[in-house]
């Protein structure tokens, strides 16, 4: 009979605690929380990442800030990586998420991505000045480092007739690059923007190429959260109509991308 | 000839196994740019390693402590530490110690490149485990013999040559051997420094295609081929250094 009663009473804890582990809240439950919790980066410099004091900043927790003062609440930042974020929203332990997502169709089946895109990023080559290089069509036989597995390897080695040399990570290409032993670092636009803000790189290598291979960016709430959802669509529409995308890209030390100013100019004529 | 790689093309499409290397030119030629490189690489350091493995024993058995303690010491360093360890240190670090050129616009030239850096790497851990095989095949030699070689007025280099390394030589036969065909399959460690080998090539190739199991299959069976070869030769050469009546 007590373990009858102590079986139920765990039986029922259980089941209401898993009540409270349901999908993210809607707008109403947030204003009534108080706080927006948002998953960003923190070691993705200059999109989200740590300052000296150990705080999360950088240009996804300022737009996150800017979502939580639409809503009149209180921002916290939870950060995440690129193996627990989707979880972590599934869970409940965010609201939202803006880090650093690529728009992949498996994602979008188990999370609700805002429309319109937010971000996109690009494929660039960090390259040394001294190699003379201005055009894409320049790389031609030249040897470039990248990683080994991107996605982009075969294609820009096919457009441009580079010779990649490829090794695993991304610090080995990078070491390579220093030694002498290639004229560049064939990478994601965003991460290279990220070095050439460092003492180490900016004296010596430019980003001079334009951007190719456009992948864009999405912000995600869980599914069914349609009330968050509606807002941040306005919120981003909002957004490159002021051009704050933009700005915020300014203020970070990144080149404004071609998707942020295009999509600036899209919607500054529309209401 | 169209015909194979239409079959492939058909193969994949009916059942899903995906060998783009056979139905792809692209791939196909870094394939086979792979393979020639991974030949260049084997040829290369089985050659320089049997060189260095045999003046390192014949100077093992020598008169001078010093250099007896130098090859002993060299065995030790590349025996002791794992070879993919030893090609990173030689790549990344003696690479950027070692004094470098500039090219014409002013970077930084480093003077060896990966591929040269592979060789040296390989060939000198492959010597290693040589001096100590052909050191078991120069103990198996009598004395008796070398002290007649020495009554006969041959100087110690001259009897290595004409009467200690040739008996040596058949004795180590196996374990060397085992040990050419350990450096071919070694080679591969070379993809880390991304050294155009087979499998750097394939590696590149499944990860655009996502066919990692029919590259892995086809990776293995290039691999088993080539040793076979190389087994193939080495027991030739075997047969053709057999003295009558010497072994069973």
């Amino acid at each position: 009979m007590r373990d009858l009663v102590r079986l139920s009473i765990i039986g029922v804890s259980f089941v209401l605690s898993l009540a409270s582990a349901r999908a993210a809240d809607d707008v109403d439950a947030i204003k009534q929380r108080g706080t927006l919790i948002v998953g960003v980066k923190a070691d993705y410099k200059p999109f989200g990442f740590r300052d000296p004091q150990g705080n999360v900043v950088g240009i996804e927790p300022d737009l996150a800030g800017d979502v939580a003062k639409r809503l009149g609440v209180k921002l916290e930042l939870v950060p995440v990586n690129a193996s627990n974020r989707i979880e972590f929203l599934q869970q409940g332990k965010v609201d939202m998420l803006i880090a650093t997502m690529s728009d992949k169709p498996e994602r979008r089946r188990v999370v609700q991505a805002i429309e319109p895109l937010y971000y996109a990023d690009y494929v660039n080559v960090l390259l040394n000045k001294k190699a003379g290089v201005n055009d894409w069509n320049d790389l031609k036989g030249k040897a470039v480092c990248a990683t080994s597995g991107a996605w982009y390897n075969k294609d820009v080695a096919r457009l441009y007739g580079p010779e990649i040399v490829s090794f695993d990570g991304s610090e080995k290409p990078l070491y390579a690059m220093k030694q002498g032993n290639c004229i560049g670092y064939l990478y994601d636009q965003t991460f290279l923007q990220g070095k050439m803000l460092d003492d180490e790189w900016k004296t010596d290598y430019a980003l001079p190429l334009k951007g190719i291979l456009e992948a864009p960016w999405m912000m995600a709430v869980a599914l069914g959260n349609s009330s968050l959802q509606k807002m941040l669509e306005d919120t981003t529409k909002d957004w490159m109509k002021t051009g704050f995308i933009v700005d915020e890209e300014k203020k970070w030390g990144v080149t404004p991308t071609e998707y942020s100013q295009s999509m600036h100019e899209k919607y500054k004529g529309m209401n | 000839m169209q015909a194979i790689p239409d079959w492939f093309q058909r193969l994949y499409e009916s059942t899903g196994l995906n060998f783009t290397v056979f139905y792809d030119s692209y791939d196909w030629n870094r394939y086979v740019d792979g393979l020639k490189m991974t030949l260049i690489l084997s040829v290369t350091t089985i050659l320089i390693s049997l060189v260095i493995g045999a003046a390192g024993a014949l100077i093992q058995s020598g008169p001078s402590k010093l250099l007896r303690g130098l090859v002993n010491g060299f065995v030790v360093i590349f025996r002791n530490t794992p070879p993919l360890v030893q090609l990173f240190f030689f790549y990344f670090g003696l690479g950027t110690m070692l004094p470098a050129t500039e090219t014409a616009s002013g970077m930084r030239e480093p003077l060896l490149n990966n591929v040269e850096w592979a060789i040296i790497s390989l060939s000198l851990f492959a010597a290693a485990f040589n001096v100590e095989i052909f050191r078991s095949g120069i103990e198996a030699v009598p004395r008796t013999t070398i002290e007649a070689a020495e009554a006969l007025g041959y100087t110690r280099f001259k009897a290595y040559c004409h009467i200690v390394l040739p008996l040596a030589i058949r004795v180590c036969l196996p374990a060397l051997n085992n040990n050419l065909v350990n450096l071919l399959k070694t080679t591969t460690l070379a993809y880390a420094i991304a050294v155009p080998e087979t499998l750097y090539a394939l590696k590149q190739i499944w990860s655009e295609s996502q066919n990692v199991m029919e590259m892995m299959l086809l990776l293995l069976a290039t691999y088993g081929i080539l040793v076979g070869v190389l087994v193939w030769l080495m027991h030739r050469w075997e047969r053709a250094m057999h003295i009558p009546g010497y072994h069973r």
